[in-house]
């Protein structure tokens, strides 16, 4: 059947997966039964043990889920050496639940997938030859791909079931009070980490820097943990945020970004109070520095910025722009160090920051959200996941939920070589052209029709040219030509949830 | 006539054999692109080069930017090829580097003319324009500027000037101060548009300004520029201040008025306004659109 | 028509595309890499076709590595290599632009 975003689901997966279809954007107000932990209680004086060989032993049985979170990114050496213990142990039928996977992790999920120890997968993306192997059909089930709202609530739900997360962390003490911004491998806000910790059955942390007891601030209380392990080296933090940040000198991302900024500082939410989430990347970046400088001189303060943290937003923060930064996840060293000593830098975890079963998450506050894209389409509809050759090589991150704002901008090159960036159809739906508000590429914007006061606030801004998302597709057309269609075969590879556990597509294995 | 005359604030140069800075050429709102078959491109790859601009003319869109190319030069193999190419093209301008005599242009013109005979264009639809890089080219800069009514522009090219001049650019401009006079006059008692030289320190965006402000006093018409990023601080210098808009608005008022009466004299507060104000006030809307100040009727747009 | 010559035009940068001829005897054969095969690649060699069929080419063998060149760019660059490979570096051929 087709289901509301106009992707054919086929009726067999709906039926074996027990999903519905995605219908809408408005999650309603539905009561919802949570689920709870089992808790194994223990009165020793520490919990640490001497290996994560050990650790995996007592802890992991085949046909488990495990979980691990992706703070360290680039940097990390956690889920290395835990999942080669795992491997190695001869292990099987695993689910691998992290709240993403990283570059890092590629390989060895690779080799967890041949040898069958890992048969199923969620994960907010994968890319790499990760990606590469799942759109090939390295993997019997279909990868789940959540958004990382749609996590919290997966876990909350039931969805997901943590039998051991192993958590990796800069710092812990012999009972497992850790947080995230102290140590050689700070990473600042442990936002996704957070929700393993409270939500699975069994909770391994993983540190290489043990601190006397009790360590605080405690993110990640003693209450939750099972046990500690100490190790060498957690991370590598150079590679765990990017180092200075550095701003882009393309002088057609600074375009996109300047354009970004005339939508926002155009439209009604831009005044006293209002909020926003600009992500990471180059082009986010320079919006944030366009931002800064408009609300200096229209004398406009924001009340919070969400999400993903960077430098320039905790400049803000430090200038007196911004009144608070809710830190899900930090982007640098520069905000993951400030977050110890900057009050108004709150960590919050993933349900608090996104997920649309709660009595409220910050994403529906928020008036600005900038997003990117690898595709949109003529009705709006955005593509984070499938590259232009179909292959698996993105990651829903918190796009679906970040498109809650009342203003969600996607910015985007209208081609990138000669890949078009707007389509007539997306080769997978991720975010629905509902949420999506504005598109910015450096030849125009193009805005929903179904919002006529934003059309009426920004139709009129000099320098900034108003088209239909449908010219804006055919001067990217006219430019590159029309592909061929990419091949698939009827194999499904991926499964990609909307943020409220309905399915909003498919991904399905490539032909080659 | 001012009001006929386009604005050429900035004039980028894109390198010719540059597929990626040829295609988004267009996007950044340059008031002239100057794509460069000579010194930006290597002796092996000028034919490849001058195809490359030629598929681009043919294909790419740049927004009713002037389109300019600066051919290499009158004693190179490349030359005649170079504008064959371009005025089968279509071209706006073609500009010629090194130039030092009126003759460079006579012969231009009558290989540009041949040309556009041979493909089919209108005669004299290729306009010419020349860069002025010797002690030479100064000294015959009038007989330059107006050499041919095909000529839309001169323009100072610094680098090759100033080693002609045994010396070499310095921050405070006073090497080129007597060049840069010479070219503006022979412009100006030409009708035809000056150029002033590019900045070529792409991270000292302070010293752009100020040359840009020291050669929008003297009365040029713009900057050449090498990249994307020197646009807006170069827009902004020639940007009018709020009081020369509302000045100029009441002129564009007070034509309008004495239209209306059918009158020949223009009056504003009780005092005949001369032609050099009238010319000045459009010059002055002229950059107040195209900076965004005023919306397509003239009126002022709150900041 | 055969080439005189093994040539080739284009470099590797981003949006670019690098064509080599060589000679061949047996028709036109590709040898295309480019990170858009999948959607372009008939695209691609429909363009250096026929800028080789405007010169009465038909035994060569073409090597091609894209970078996401955009047509006229193709174009450019296979008509660069023509003229190169048949030795016409300097003389346009006027009627084929």
């Amino acid at each position: 059947m087709k289901n509301n975003v106009n992707r054919e689901i086929p009726d067999k997966i709906l039926n074996e997966y027990h999903y519905e279809d995605f219908q809408s954007t408005d999650f309603l107000n539905p009561v919802i039964q949570r689920v709870a932990p089992k808790v194994t209680a223990q009165a020793g004086p520490s919990k640490v043990v001497d290996s994560i060989k050990q650790v995996v032993h007592d802890t992991v049985k085949d046909g488990m889920t495990i979980s691990f979170h992706h703070h360290f990114r680039e940097g990390d050496d956690v889920f290395n050496r835990v999942m080669r213990e795992i491997i190695d142990a001869g292990y099987q039928n695993l689910t691998l639940a992290p709240s993403s996977l990283t570059n890092v992790m590629n390989d060895i999920v690779v080799e967890a997938i041949q040898k069958k120890t890992v048969t199923n997968i969620t994960s907010s993306g994968m890319r790499g030859s990760l990606g590469d192997a799942v759109s090939h059909g390295a993997l019997k089930n279909p990868v789940i791909f959540r958004s990382h709202g749609n996590r919290a609530r997966a876990i909350e739900a039931g969805d997901i079931k943590i039998d051991v997360a192993f958590l990796g962390v800069p710092n812990a003490d012999e009972m497992g009070n850790a947080n995230g911004m102290n140590g050689a491998a700070a990473f600042g806000s442990l936002g996704y980490a957070l929700m393993d910790a409270q939500y699975a059955n069994q909770l391994v942390l993983i540190t290489d820097d043990l601190r006397p007891y009790p360590n605080t601030p405690a993110s990640i209380k003693q209450t939750q943990v099972d046990y500690v392990v100490k190790v060498d080296k957690v991370g590598d933090p150079d590679k765990i945020g990017s180092g200075a940040t550095r701003f882009t000198k393309d002088p057609k991302e600074l375009k996109i970004a300047k354009m970004v900024n005339d939508v926002i500082t155009h439209s009604a939410y831009f005044k006293d109070g209002f909020s926003f989430q600009t992500g990471s990347g180059g082009a986010a970046l320079a919006v944030t520095r366009f931002l800064r400088q408009a609300m200096i001189d229209n004398q406009v303060k924001a009340s919070f910025a969400l999400g993903g943290i960077t430098k320039p937003t905790v400049d803000l923060l430090n200038e007196g722009l911004v009144d608070k930064v809710m830190d899900v996840q930090d982007f640098d060293k520069g905000a993951a160090s400030s977050m110890k000593s900057s009050p108004n830098q709150q960590e919050i975890d993933a349900s608090w920051y996104a997920d649309p079963a709660n009595k409220g998450a910050m994403v529906d506050k928020l008036d600005v959200a900038i997003l990117s894209a690898l595709e949109i389409d003529t009705d709006f509809n955005v593509n984070v996941m499938s590259g232009s050759d179909g292959v698996i090589r993105g990651a829903i991150g918190g796009h679906q939920d970040a498109a809650m704002a009342n203003l969600t901008i996607i910015s985007a090159p209208l081609v990138r070589g000669r890949i078009a960036t707007i389509v007539p159809k997306v080769t997978t739906v991720i975010t629905p052209g509902d949420s999506i508000d504005v598109v910015v590429t450096e030849l125009g914007i193009a805005i929903n029709p179904k919002r006529q006061d934003l059309i009426g606030q920004l139709d009129k801004v000099p320098g900034l040219p108003v088209l239909t998302i449908d010219e804006l597709q055919q001067k990217a057309e006219k430019l590159v030509g029309t592909p061929k269609p990419l091949e698939f075969t009827d194999r499904v590879v991926a499964l990609a949830e909307y943020r409220d556990g309905t399915l909003i597509d498919v991904i399905k294995e490539v032909k080659d | 006539m001012a009001s006929d005359e386009r604005l050429r604030r900035t004039m980028m140069f894109v390198p010719g054999n540059n597929p990626g800075l040829i295609k988004d050429a267009g996007i950044f709102g340059v008031d002239s692109i100057m794509f460069d078959l000579e010194d930006a491109v290597n002796m092996n790859e000028k034919d490849a080069a001058r195809y490359l601009v030629y598929e681009a003319l043919q294909t790419y869109d740049y927004n009713g930017a002037e389109l300019v190319v600066r051919i290499n030069g009158l004693d190179t193999p490349f030359y005649e090829n170079d504008i064959k190419a371009m005025v089968k093209a279509g071209i706006d301008v073609i500009r010629l580097p090194k130039t030092e005599s009126a003759d460079m242009i006579h012969e231009l013109e009558n290989l540009v003319e041949e040309a556009e005979k041979e493909f089919g264009r209108k005669v004299g639809s290729t306009h010419l324009m020349a860069a002025i890089e010797s002690a030479m080219g100064v000294v015959n800069a009038y007989q330059i500027a107006s050499a041919s009514d095909r000529m839309i522009g001169i323009a100072l090219s610094a680098e090759d000037y100033t080693t002609d001049m045994k010396t070499h650019r310095y921050p405070d401009g006073q090497e080129l101060l007597y060049a840069r006079n010479v070219i503006l006059h022979a412009a100006r008692a030409a009708k035809i548009a000056a150029f002033d030289t590019v900045f070529t320190d792409l991270d000292d965006e302070e010293g752009l300004v100020r040359e840009t402000k020291l050669i929008h006093q003297l009365g040029f018409d713009g900057k050449s520029i090498i990249n994307p990023r020197q646009v807006a601080p170069v827009n902004a210098v020639f940007t009018p201040t709020e009081k020369e808009i509302f000045n100029a608005q009441n002129v564009m008022a007070a034509i309008e008025e004495a239209k209306r009466k059918g009158s020949g004299v223009i009056a504003m507060n009780g005092q005949m306004v001369d032609r050099p104000v009238v010319l000045r006030a459009e010059r002055v809307m002229k950059l107040a659109k195209a900076n965004n100040l005023v919306d397509a009727e003239g009126n002022y747009l709150e900041k | 028509m055969q080439i005189k010559q093994t040539a080739m035009a284009g470099t590797l940068e981003s949006s670019d595309i690098q064509i080599m001829l060589s000679q061949g005897e047996k028709g036109i054969t590709f040898d295309l890499t480019s990170d858009v095969k999948k959607q372009f690649g008939d695209a691609i060699k429909k363009t250096i076709q026929d800028v080789l069929a405007s010169y009465q080419i038909d035994d060569v063998m073409v090597k091609v590595v894209d970078k996401g060149a955009l047509t006229p760019v193709i174009k450019a660059r296979a008509i660069t290599v023509v003229q190169r490979a048949m030795d016409q570096k300097d003389q346009p051929n006027w009627e084929v632009l």
